[in-house]
């Protein structure tokens, strides 16, 4: 048998076990997002008003920076591992190293949004008798918007691709299956393996296009954010988290 | 296939030898036993660590800057060479390397492809808006100078862009190493099988956890700096990181 012949029978094998195991799947799937989505509303509920109010004050871009940077050289894995030893096995560990993994991309992004808003901007708003809060609110939240949303999407999409990982520390999910070989076999790691992998890109697609319908198309052609200030995708920094 | 075979069949490490009042104890941190196992345990994950890191970015630099010189002549070509890196990126690595295994098997290569891939999307983008950025009038300097396009492109338009590729290479080994810790999930190797084995304890080993998780930070910590130091040297005149 050639090896080609192997493989195309193991990934046969693979969407029979989808086939016939879908509800678990499907169980394991919304466990997954449950865990996903808990880390990522904690996350959103902790981090996202500092990052604004910092970007407000145009204070403290170290600490936006050094999130991004110190979100970026935490191993997922080692998160996991050492709340692990903190809060013992189940969904709070999880969750928790998890929420850690999503502030990067959220901090520095809600961050940058708010604090580069162009100054003209911010002057024209003073001018017009705004304060403090009605300002925020009405233009430089407004404004933050494209950015704020790419924070969050590039959060939620490591969050779910991370999450299988959490299995080996109690989080169930798809990994769950992914790394017990023993009780399901090649076919139902591989399947579970489509799976995860289909969740996320799955997610990625729907929050890109989301992330497009709730920015206002004539936000693009700003001027805030032309030239040098664009709404860059966060591809350098914040996108690249560890899963 | 995943790594409870992988560890049989690997070399035994012995988690718990010494037994010392702080090991069985399992206290926070027993610096005996880092002491007793940095020559079997912790100083070949390390160097294994660096291997798989710098592997991964080596070929996936190689790769990146090949598709960036291209994309770079043909401009219409960076949109769908991001998109599809993007794409890649979102996939669970756990998932990946699963997915991998019916085509490379349980293999070092297996794990290197998935780094590598996930090293694309913070590559390309960087390399191209690095190229892309130098200013026209450098351009038409070199024009006037009589300068070939291969003369310019190696000493006028690579030069400008090396601050941007190296912010690029930044995120992508800082990334690295964080994602090589999942490889220990299929293959006994790197910083990851440590925390790995220390997981699949009664009760989790908390100092194995701990020195191998701080050696990745420290790992990728010291990347960072070294490639900062780098772009010091190569290019004195970007005094900030333009990502």
């Amino acid at each position: 048998m050639t090896s080609a012949a192997v493989n195309l029978h193991t990934f046969l094998d693979a969407f029979r076990f989808i086939g016939s195991n879908w509800s678990l799947l499907l169980d394991k799937a919304a466990q997954q997002l449950e865990l996903a989505g808990a880390a990522l509303g904690l996350a959103m509920v902790i981090v996202l008003p500092i990052g604004v109010v910092l970007g407000h004050l145009r204070r403290g871009s170290t600490l936006a920076i050094g999130a991004s940077i110190a979100g970026r050289a935490l191993p997922v894995l080692v998160l996991i591992a050492a709340f692990l030893t903190v809060f013992g096995i189940g969904f709070v560990n999880n969750m928790i190293a998890l929420a850690v993994l999503a502030s990067g991309p959220i901090l520095t992004n809600s961050y940058e949004g708010v604090a580069r808003v162009e100054a003209s901007v911010v002057d024209a708003a003073r001018a017009s008798g705004m304060t403090g809060a009605g300002m925020l609110r009405r233009v430089e939240l407004p404004l933050a918007l494209p950015l704020l949303a790419a924070g969050v999407r590039v959060a939620a999409v490591t969050v779910i691709a991370t999450a299988p990982i959490a299995a080996i520390a109690g989080g169930g999910g798809l990994g769950d299956i992914i790394v017990n070989q023993a009780s399901y076999g090649i076919d139902g790691v591989l399947g579970a393996s489509l799976c995860a992998m289909a969740l996320s890109v799955f997610a990625f697609v729907l929050l890109k296009t989301l992330e497009r319908a709730i920015t206002p198309p004539g936000l693009r052609r700003l001027a805030v954010f032309e030239k040098g200030n664009r709404p860059r995708e966060p591809v350098p920094s914040p996108r690249s988290e560890p899963r | 296939m995943i790594a409870a075979q992988a560890a049989a069949s690997g070399p035994v490490i012995p988690n718990f030898g010494g037994g010392s009042k702080c090991v069985v104890e399992n206290h926070a941190f027993c610096w005996g036993w880092v002491n007793a196992h940095w020559g079997d345990t912790l100083q070949p994950a390390l160097v294994q660590h660096v291997e798989l890191t710098g592997i991964a970015v080596g070929i996936g630099f190689a790769i990146a800057f090949s598709a960036a010189l291209v994309a770079y002549r043909r401009r219409w070509l960076s949109g769908p060479i991001e998109g599809f890196s993007a794409l890649l990126y979102t996939i669970p690595s756990l998932a990946l390397f699963q997915i991998l295994v019916p085509f490379t098997g349980i293999t070092t290569t297996t794990v290197e492809v998935a780094l590598v891939a996930y090293t694309l999307v913070m590559l390309f983008p960087n390399i191209v808006a690095g190229l892309n950025a130098v200013p026209a009038e450098a351009l038409d300097v070199a024009r006037a100078m009589g300068f070939t396009r291969r003369q310019t492109l190696l000493r006028v338009e690579l030069p400008l862009a090396l601050p941007a590729i190296v912010a690029g290479l930044r995120v992508a080994v800082v990334s690295t190493v964080s994602l090589a810790t999942i490889a220990a999930f299929l293959l006994p190797k790197g910083l990851g099988y440590p925390i790995f084995l220390a997981l699949k304890e009664p009760s989790p080993f908390r100092t194995e956890i701990y020195s191998a998780g701080a050696l990745a930070v420290a790992l990728a910590l010291t990347a960072d700096l070294l490639l900062v130091a780098t772009r010091r040297v190569l290019a004195p005149w970007a005094r900030r990181s333009p990502a």
